[in-house]
């Protein structure tokens, strides 16, 4: 039995009495994962968005730090587990930041093209996630019908097809499989002559325009308060490729476009997706013939000890910027580890980006911000 | 050549001949009503599984290809197992409106069977104002609806029944217009007579351009009035999970899920008594060759096929589209659909006046 009381904390806590407040998770067709979105609502209209995570915090930072420099990669694979390989090769790049290795050039080579091919994977799956976000179908088979081809490769390589765990300090963990240029060459070729697809299908569908363009907008100077980074921040014409401004590995020895889109709406971030895909897929072209012959891992201790001190390095995911902070005493296992995830800061930007919009443009924004729930919760 | 018309006729004959005609009016009520049921319960297992084949067909899949040949007894796989499924009702839940909705949206499909010509004198009942019937209760589902999502106690249920009342009583007016655009030509909402009156060609060749128009808007608007995508916002999995049915398993939710392909089912059923000829074969102009095979294929054929090829069109948009928003969805009825079709409602009874259609 509710008293008077109770009913006026209640309404305070709802902002009016007329407002509906609903529960948009944990279980829900359009957060992809258990994000829990309270959200008020006036009508259809939006008041108030308020994200509760934590549903699947596995605590992965703490688990890293009783793990040893070579076991604590595996667990980030379940971070964003959509470029597991960007996350590897985040934490590797830091390992051997303190470890001082050079890297053999042909790892190099490897680590990049796995790389690329996480990234078109990725916004692959994206692109069909989103759509249906909107309420088409069809296009999420399309996408899988180019994805599935990649994780072939990935699962002829390293062996798995999602959680790859194919980086390690000091290269890649085996060389790659005899098949592999050409299948990635075959890839190229699919992608290539399905690509137009995707414009016919979606881009260019006058629903879908008017469902994105003018949703769900952030303004550069918002963006970067935000701290929003990849597709999403770039859809607002803020500069924040890692791989252009701090190159790292061969990122500069290759030739790619940063995706710039000064929209700042949906459609803006859709189209970096979309043509960063393209640009992906130029690296990949540059490299794939051009592997050299050599080691594909550098020699390293057994057991790898840091030196005393504190290591950050970034990489560029699919989703946006990713830091990797160790701090070492010296041991055997990291002291403390933070990861910088780009999804926790592109999901903040979600009140500010959908406020007074309807529900619908809150799944067309939450699509467009490619949210990966393990990787916001940790 | 085969004819249901010709069955029926005998079966009145042997009726009459057997029995008092009290009685052979009843046995007939019970027949069509035993027909009724049964093309309800047939016609749900070819529509599901056509729209899970042609879904597939359009995704680069198979579709159902195990229970049976082709997927075929797939369906009714289904429905077993949705009928040993518990039908739940929510504590908070009206529950006398919660058990009724089902079986209002289901009687109303039913009762808009009835004035739809299935073949050459093959009607249940031809009554004078069968087009403005079909309209008049086809409106008394959105009752349902509303009645499912207001008793659910839930919100995500309620939000869909209220986009759903303010979609379809607002597409109802361009539907409406559209169908009182053929009206204008016949001069007559007799299903039968609008039927007749396209013996020498179907309206939507006959009717000029204004013909072509109410044609692409009735099609919009029965999109929008049976709740598909792309204005499925009733529904809307990605933002109401499942709209205004998300409370209902077991066979009440089945009965939901037959009712929308009923619809979909009806409203293509009279599209194509109006703008395609219901059952009448397709005659070009002076061609009597031509004319006179396509004279050979069963009136029946004719009727299905034209309605299924309007089904297929509309499962078409379902997996090509995206879905609208609602503000949108609003004001592409009353911005755009309702000011076109007034406007071709008076071109049209110009047409009509002048007597410039064939």
């Amino acid at each position: 039995m509710y008293t008077e009381t109770e009913i006026i904390k209640d309404n305070i806590k709802a902002g009016s009495e007329t407002d509906l407040i609903i529960n948009i998770g944990p279980q829900h067709p359009a957060t992809h994962g258990v994000l829990h979105l309270i959200v008020t609502l006036d009508g259809e209209t939006i008041k108030k968005i308020e994200p509760h995570l934590g549903y699947i915090h596995r605590s992965i930072e703490k688990m890293c730090e009783s793990l040893s420099y070579r076991q604590f990669i595996y667990v980030t694979s379940r971070m964003d587990y959509l470029s597991s390989h960007i996350n590897n090769y985040a934490c590797a790049m830091c390992v051997e930041k303190g470890l001082q290795v050079e890297i053999p050039r042909r790892a190099q080579f490897i680590r990049v093209l796995m790389s690329e091919l996480t990234r078109i994977a990725s916004h692959e799956l994206w692109w069909g996630a989103m759509a249906m976000d909107l309420g088409a179908f069809t296009p999420f088979f399309y996408a899988f019908r180019e994805r599935e081809t990649i994780n072939d490769i990935m699962e002829e390589t390293c062996g798995a097809r999602l959680t790859m765990n194919y980086m390690v300090p000091g290269g890649v963990m085996y060389d790659i499989h005899p098949n592999f240029q050409k299948r990635v060459k075959d890839f190229i070729q699919l992608f290539k002559s399905k690509i137009h697809e995707y414009d016919e299908l979606v881009t260019g569908n006058i629903i879908f325009q008017n469902r994105m363009k003018g949703v769900g907008y952030i303004s550069e100077e918002d963006a970067i308060s935000y701290g929003c980074t990849g597709p999403v921040a770039r859809g607002s014409g803020v500069h924040c490729d890692i791989r252009k401004l701090y190159p790292y590995e061969l990122y500069n020895e290759v030739e790619f476009d940063e995706i710039l889109e000064t929209g700042g709406d949906s459609f803006a971030r859709y189209l970096v997706r979309v043509k960063e895909m393209h640009q992906s897929i130029r690296i990949i072209e540059q490299l794939i013939d051009n592997i050299p012959e050599g080691d594909f891992q550098a020699k390293t201790k057994a057991v790898l000890k840091l030196p005393k001190g504190e290591f950050y390095t970034r990489a560029e995911t699919a989703r946006g910027e990713l830091g990797v902070y160790i701090v070492s005493e010296g041991g055997a296992t990291p002291y403390r580890i933070k990861f910088r995830s780009p999804g926790f800061s592109n999901l903040s930007a979600l009140e500010h980006m959908a406020k007074g919009s309807k529900i619908g443009d809150l799944m067309a924004t939450m699509g467009t911000l490619d949210l990966v729930i393990p990787d916001i919760d940790r | 050549m085969f004819s249901l018309q010709g069955i029926t006729n005998g079966i009145e004959k042997w009726l009459h001949n057997n029995m008092s005609a009290n009685m052979a009016l009843l046995v007939e009520c019970a027949i069509v009503i035993f027909l009724a049921i049964s093309l309800f319960a047939i016609l749900g297992l070819i529509l599901v599984l056509m729209e899970r084949k042609v879904a597939a067909h359009m995704q680069i899949r198979l579709g159902p290809n195990r229970v049976g040949p082709f997927g075929m007894l797939q369906t009714t796989a289904d429905t077993l197992k949705l009928l040993l499924k518990e039908g739940l009702t929510p504590d908070g839940a009206d529950k006398f409106l919660f058990n009724l909705a089902p079986f209002v949206i289901m009687i109303v499909a039913m009762l808009i069977l009835a004035p739809i010509a299935f073949a050459t004198g093959f009607q249940i009942w031809d009554l004078n104002i069968g087009v403005l019937y079909v309209t008049a209760i086809s409106s008394i589902s959105v009752i349902a609806i509303l009645m499912a999502g207001w008793a659910s106690n839930n919100k995500y249920s309620m939000l869909g029944a209220m986009r759903s009342g303010a979609q379809i009583v607002s597409y109802e007016l361009s539907a409406g217009l559209s169908i009182i655009s053929i009206v204008v030509l016949t001069g007559s909402l007799q299903i039968s007579e609008i039927i007749e009156s396209q013996r020498n060609g179907w309206w939507l060749f006959k009717g000029h351009i204004p013909a072509v128009i109410a044609f692409v808007i009735f099609i919009i608007a029965v999109t929008a009035e049976t709740n598909r995508a792309p204005f499925d916002l009733a529904e809307a999995e990605s933002e109401l999970t499942a709209g205004f049915h998300t409370e209902y398993s077991g066979m009440r939710f089945a009965l939901f899920f037959l009712a929308e392909y009923i619809n979909i089912f009806i409203v293509c059923a009279i599209g194509a008594t109006l703008f395609l000829g219901g059952w009448m074969p397709l005659h070009i102009g002076s061609w009597q060759g031509f004319n006179h095979i396509m004279d050979f294929i069963p009136s029946s054929v004719w009727f299905f096929g034209k309605t299924f090829l309007l089904i297929f069109l509309i499962m078409w948009f379902r997996w090509t589209f995206p879905r609208l928003r609602v503000d949108q969805l609003l004001s592409l009825e009353w911005k755009y659909l309702l000011p076109i079709s007034m406007f071709n409602l008076l071109l049209m009874t110009v047409v009509a006046i002048m007597g410039w259609h064939f």
